[in-house]
């Protein structure tokens, strides 16, 4: 190995310092050849300060022929090499010497045929090698890199090296290095040239019609980004075909790989062209007897409308879209529900409402999807008004606030004061305030605990004034209900509401009937009470509480039931009227 | 390639929860059995189909003419083509118990009776085959479905399907039956359709298509060619893209019998599918499942074709689970099934390296790994072997067997490793000796290579800076040297 290192080593002054040069490449080689993968995974992820160590020519002379060689290894130590080899141009001397990593110095001067010869016997270029392994990270990564260094190569190296690298992985007889090649295309065709271009399209196109499904949906997730790169023309005669082609082949897992690509060609033509040569194939996939294509559709929905502009949209996505959303799977639906927002806000505004509350709401149907909808509501308010969305929400509004599962009441009950906000006071009052007061007397307690905190965000909305006409009647004559349960949501509720009220509405209004209730037959109630008074002690006056609080905690400090006494004390000490 | 595996699988169930998840601080697990529960009989095709036509009964096939027979058989096939939403199961009650009936009056008309499958038949019957069973498979109620613990959807319609799968097989098993007219209807798309089907998530389904394709493969020579590449391409995508498909353990049960009939020599494409087919799929995340099967082909393959141990078990050897333990004892299961049908001269190839795992596996901490490899000592012929190889497997062995023999906290495992090393011992007791003395000796040399490494690599870090501190002042220099001109 070291007696390779020709002339001209003393790139760095380290150079002349014979051991000391030494001493990388020994190290490599013991580690990388170490049983533990771990040491091995470690000196790979250490190659960079290797060749650092080394210099650039020897980087080249040595090591990377010594990686070609040790190549076989676990799929865990590929992925690290072909991470490293994608940083590598700078290692190995920079642009000019980029290809080594295609190809092994010394191999890339060689006549074809010796080229040949070695790459039959298993020498292929480290990062070929690697974009043929089996295991996808690998290649993936090894792909990744290949494209990274593709910019780094100067048109002339690029077509001298890296391109004959791209056919010969496109024509590779094991499917893995078929599938890395359609990755690769894109970035090598604009700076090829004409007649080079030609044959990088032929290849693609064979590649479109492979054999092998993976190959072919690997081609068809990189149409539309080779679409992208290609002159108008091609795209027309060529890419159009194919991706007709894919988008009716008979796996679906090509199918819906197809529409990705729709959105990119789609972008690239004109409205005459996309009616003539996209639009039968995208109407098509709307209605694929695979749901997965289906689903992609819906998913693929915004990209789709932006590209194909609002007249298209109009005309043909509404329709589609509509049936997405009533599709018998729920998966394409919900699909379908989480594009609505978006769809409503790319709609052009002239006549968006009418579209909106015509063609789409009507067809949102599943609790679901109307859930979320409610919950992004503020995002929908801003495309059209609130008022009317809400007229069409609120029967979905009412029917989940009387849910069955406790817990799509208690999402609900979580926007209502965001909906508040929004609609205002009068609507409030009219439609939603009586589910508010339902759900103090939910049987559920969890319920009744989040409709108490509603409460106070109501009243912070609202303001004082609302809360003493509208809700605190409400909840106080509660206090007298029966069910000590309900009884306990009035305290509650004044735990929470009397910091919102003020001392007015506290003093007057809530006191007494706090105190009222320190006479209640059960002892939960007491001790709340107990509570409830060391919560609002704060807000009310130094003469309330020594003259009507203090003697009721003073004598449930008295009560009978330890926890009432321990409560009623624990009162006192805080609000300091021992 | 994110996108190629079943998009909403995994995207819409996540959405359907977040909503309600975000208020609850349930786990997804709770959540998503509620949905399941809400829809555990949800699997059907046929809700897109207009409004089904309403069935009249058609006389009784046993009280026509002979002339008229076959009219009314190929009339009763039609009958069954029309589909009905088994997810409605109020819906076209009569029809459907018209269609049931129909379907048993024919699966019974095919097996009792003989030259009733004329040609002109034919292409009916695989019409109505095609038209009942050929479907887009809903999407899985459960995208983290786990076939060990989750119960599987069962497919609603099954009480017509199953009769059409019944009536399928008896017309494939019928003496009357000729694979060259056949093969009209029966072709590669046809096949193509059927495969697709294994992914179905009820298991009847895929019980009664591994027979269906079984018979398939047995009686057309001209698909079978396809038959192995379409799987081949199932599997594929299997490992490498979805890591889902539900009928794997089906296929590879097929072909375990389809590996069984090989010719000798096996081609190139044979041995291409073991190697980069089967053995990768010991990658899969829920081998378990189809494990024996799999196991079943490679040791098939072995059977047939000696020299393919030594690439299998290095193969077994480079896929060797990492973290899961379950997943190791199966692969040791393997290895022993290996190792049972092994020629003592493919054993010396591979010993190395395959008791250098297995005596990692001894040492697991983990006893039922520890445990399985050892049980590797009660099998005779692979203790004939070891004492044949005795001077190099003991070596490797001997250390970890002597420090779990002192260290493991199982004592059951410790109680096997002492049985082990007496047999060891007894079958070559100077070399035990040897190994027993140099012991200690081989720790520390061990240690001290450790420290050696830690080393080299300080000294490279080393090496590195100086070289950046280096460039740097170069940078430095060359910044000072053009200031300096610029200065004047």
């Amino acid at each position: 190995m070291a007696g390779a290192a020709g002339p001209g080593t003393g790139s760095g002054a380290a150079g002349g310092d014979g051991d000391d040069s030494l001493y990388p490449i020994a190290v490599l080689i013991d580690e990388l050849r170490n049983e533990d993968v771990q040491l091995r995974l470690n000196s790979i992820k250490k190659l960079s300060t290797i060749a650092l160590a080394l210099g650039v020519e020897r980087t080249r002379t040595e090591l990377l022929p010594f990686l070609t060689d040790t190549i076989y290894d676990e799929d865990e130590v590929l992925l690290a090499l072909a991470e490293q080899l994608g940083n590598f141009t700078g290692l190995v001397g920079g642009p000019d010497f980029a290809h080594c990593l295609l190809t092994p110095s010394g191999i890339c001067h060689l006549g074809h045929e010796i080229l040949a010869v070695l790459q039959k016997s298993c020498l292929q270029p480290p990062l070929e090698s690697l974009a043929t392994v089996e295991e996808t990270v690998v290649r993936d990564k090894a792909v990744e890199s290949l494209r990274q260094i593709s910019q780094e190569h100067t048109p002339l190296a690029l077509e001298a090296h890296f391109v004959p690298l791209v056919k010969r992985l496109a024509s590779g007889d094991w499917f893995t290095s078929r599938t890395s090649a359609c990755g690769l295309f894109s970035v090598c065709y604009p700076r090829a040239s004409n007649a080079v271009k030609a044959e990088i399209r032929q290849h693609f196109r064979s590649l479109c019609s492979d054999d092998t499904p993976m190959v072919r949906r690997a081609a068809a997730s990189k149409l539309g980004e080779f679409a992208k790169v290609l002159e108008l023309d091609s795209v027309k005669s060529e890419i159009v075909p194919l991706f007709t082609n894919l988008a009716s082949d008979e796996q679906d897992s090509v199918r819906l790989l197809a529409v990705e690509a729709c959105v990119s060609i789609a972008q690239l033509l004109s409205q005459d062209d996309l009616e003539v040569l996209v639009m039968p194939t995208l109407r098509q996939a709307a209605e694929d007897k695979s749901w997965r294509v289906r689903y992609m559709v819906a998913d693929k929905f915004s990209e789709l409308q932006k590209a194909v502009g609002p007249k298209i949209t109009q005309n043909d996505l509404i329709p589609a879209f509509q049936n997405l959303l009533k599709d018998c799977e729920a998966e394409v639906r919900a699909a379908a529900a989480h594009k609505v927002k978006e769809l409503c806000e790319n709609l052009p505004s002239e006549g968006r409402e009418t579209i909106i509350m015509n063609q789409v709401l009507p067809y949102i149907k599943c609790p679901e999807v109307r859930l979320n909808i409610i919950s992004n509501l503020d995002c929908v308010n801003e495309v059209i008004g609130i008022r009317q969305l809400s007229q069409s929400l609120l029967p979905a509004i009412v029917e989940l606030a009387e849910d069955a599962k406790w817990r799509v009441r208690l999402a609900i009950i979580e926007y209502m004061p965001l909906l508040a906000g929004q609609l205002g006071v009068e609507f409030f009052d009219e439609k939603l305030n009586s589910l508010c007061m339902a759900w103090l007397v939910d049987h559920v307690y969890a319920i009744r605990e989040a409709a108490t905190n509603n409460l106070m965000k109501l009243v912070q909305k609202f303001g004082t004034e609302w809360a003493q006409n509208t809700i605190v009647p409400k909840v106080l004559v509660m206090a007298n209900d029966p069910n000590y349960l309900h009884r306990m949501t009035t305290l509650f509720c004044i735990n929470v509401l009397s910091e919102a009220c003020g001392q007015e509405i506290t003093t007057k209004q809530m006191l007494p009937i706090v105190l009222k209730m320190a006479g209640d037959q059960v002892a939960n109630v007491r001790f709340n009470v107990a509570k409830s008074l060391q919560k609002i002690g704060p807000i009310l006056d130094t003469d309330a509480l020594q003259e009507e609080v203090k003697p009721v905690l003073q004598k449930l400090g008295q009560d009978e039931d330890m926890d009432v006494k321990y409560f009623a004390q624990e009162a006192i000490s805080v609000l300091a009227l021992a | 390639m994110s996108a190629s595996s079943p998009p909403a699988a995994a995207g819409a169930a996540s959405a359907a929860i977040s909503a309600s998840e975000k208020v609850d601080g349930f786990t997804r697990k709770s959540v998503r059995k509620a949905l399941r529960q809400k829809r555990s009989q949800g699997s059907s095709q046929f809700r897109t189909q207009g409004s089904p036509v309403e069935l009249q009964p058609l006389p009784q096939l046993k009280d026509a003419t002979s002339n008229e027979q076959q009219e009314l058989f190929c009339q009763k096939l039609q009958q069954c083509c029309v589909l009905f939403d088994f997810m409605d199961s109020v819906s076209d009650l009569k029809s459907k118990e018209i269609k049931r009936a129909t379907l048993n009056e024919l699966v019974e008309y095919v097996s009792t009776n003989r030259g009733v499958i004329v040609e002109s038949a034919y292409s009916d019957i695989v019409k109505m085959i095609s038209a009942n069973i050929f479907r887009t498979l809903p999407p899985s109620d459960n995208p983290d479905f786990d076939p060990e613990e989750d119960e599987p959807t069962l497919e609603a319609s099954w009480p017509h399907i199953q009769l059409v799968y019944e009536f399928f097989l008896r017309f494939l098993e019928s003496p009357d039956f000729q694979p060259s007219i056949a093969k009209r209807y029966i072709d590669q798309k046809f096949v193509q359709q059927l495969l697709e089907l294994f992914d179905s998530e009820d298991p009847r389904e895929r019980d009664f298509l591994k027979t269906v394709l079984h018979r398939i493969y047995g009686k057309f020579l001209g698909l079978r060619a396809f038959i192995r590449k379409q799987i081949n391409n199932i599997f594929l995508r299997f490992i490498y893209e979805t890591e889902h498909f539900n009928g794997v353990a089906e296929l590879l049960e097929i072909l375990g019998s389809i590996i069984n009939g090989f010719a000798l020599p096996l081609k190139a494409e044979h041995k291409q599918f073991l190697m980069k087919v089967l053995i990768p799929m010991h990658t899969a995340k829920g081998l378990a499942l189809f494990h024996a099967q799999l196991a079943y082909c490679v040791v098939q393959f072995l059977e047939k074709d000696t020299t393919l141990t030594e690439p299998v078990i290095r193969g077994l050897l480079k896929f060797w689970p990492k973290t899961c333990s379950q997943k190791e004892v199966m692969f040791l299961g393997e290895i022993e099934e290996i190792l049972d049908v092994i020629e003592p001269t493919q054993f010396k190839k591979i010993e190395e390296p395959l008791f250098k795992q297995i005596s990692k596996c001894v040492s697991s901490s983990h006893f039922q790994v520890a445990e399985r490899a050892l049980y590797f000592w009660n099998n005779e012929y692979i203790l004939s072997l070891i004492e044949e190889n005795i001077d190099k497997i003991l070596p490797i062995m001997f250390g970890s067997l002597y420090k779990i023999s002192k260290e493991h906290w199982n004592p059951t495992i410790v109680a096997l490793v002492y049985n082990v090393l007496k047999t060891l011992m007894e079958m070559n007791g100077k070399l035990f000796d040897d190994l027993t003395s140099s012991y200690k000796a081989e720790r520390q040399r061990e240690k001290k290579k450790e420290l050696e490494r830690e080393e080299l690599w300080k000294k490279l870090e080393e090496l590195k800076l100086k070289k950046a501190l280096e460039n740097q002042n170069n940078a430095y220099n060359m910044h000072s040297i053009l200031s300096n001109t610029s200065d004047k």
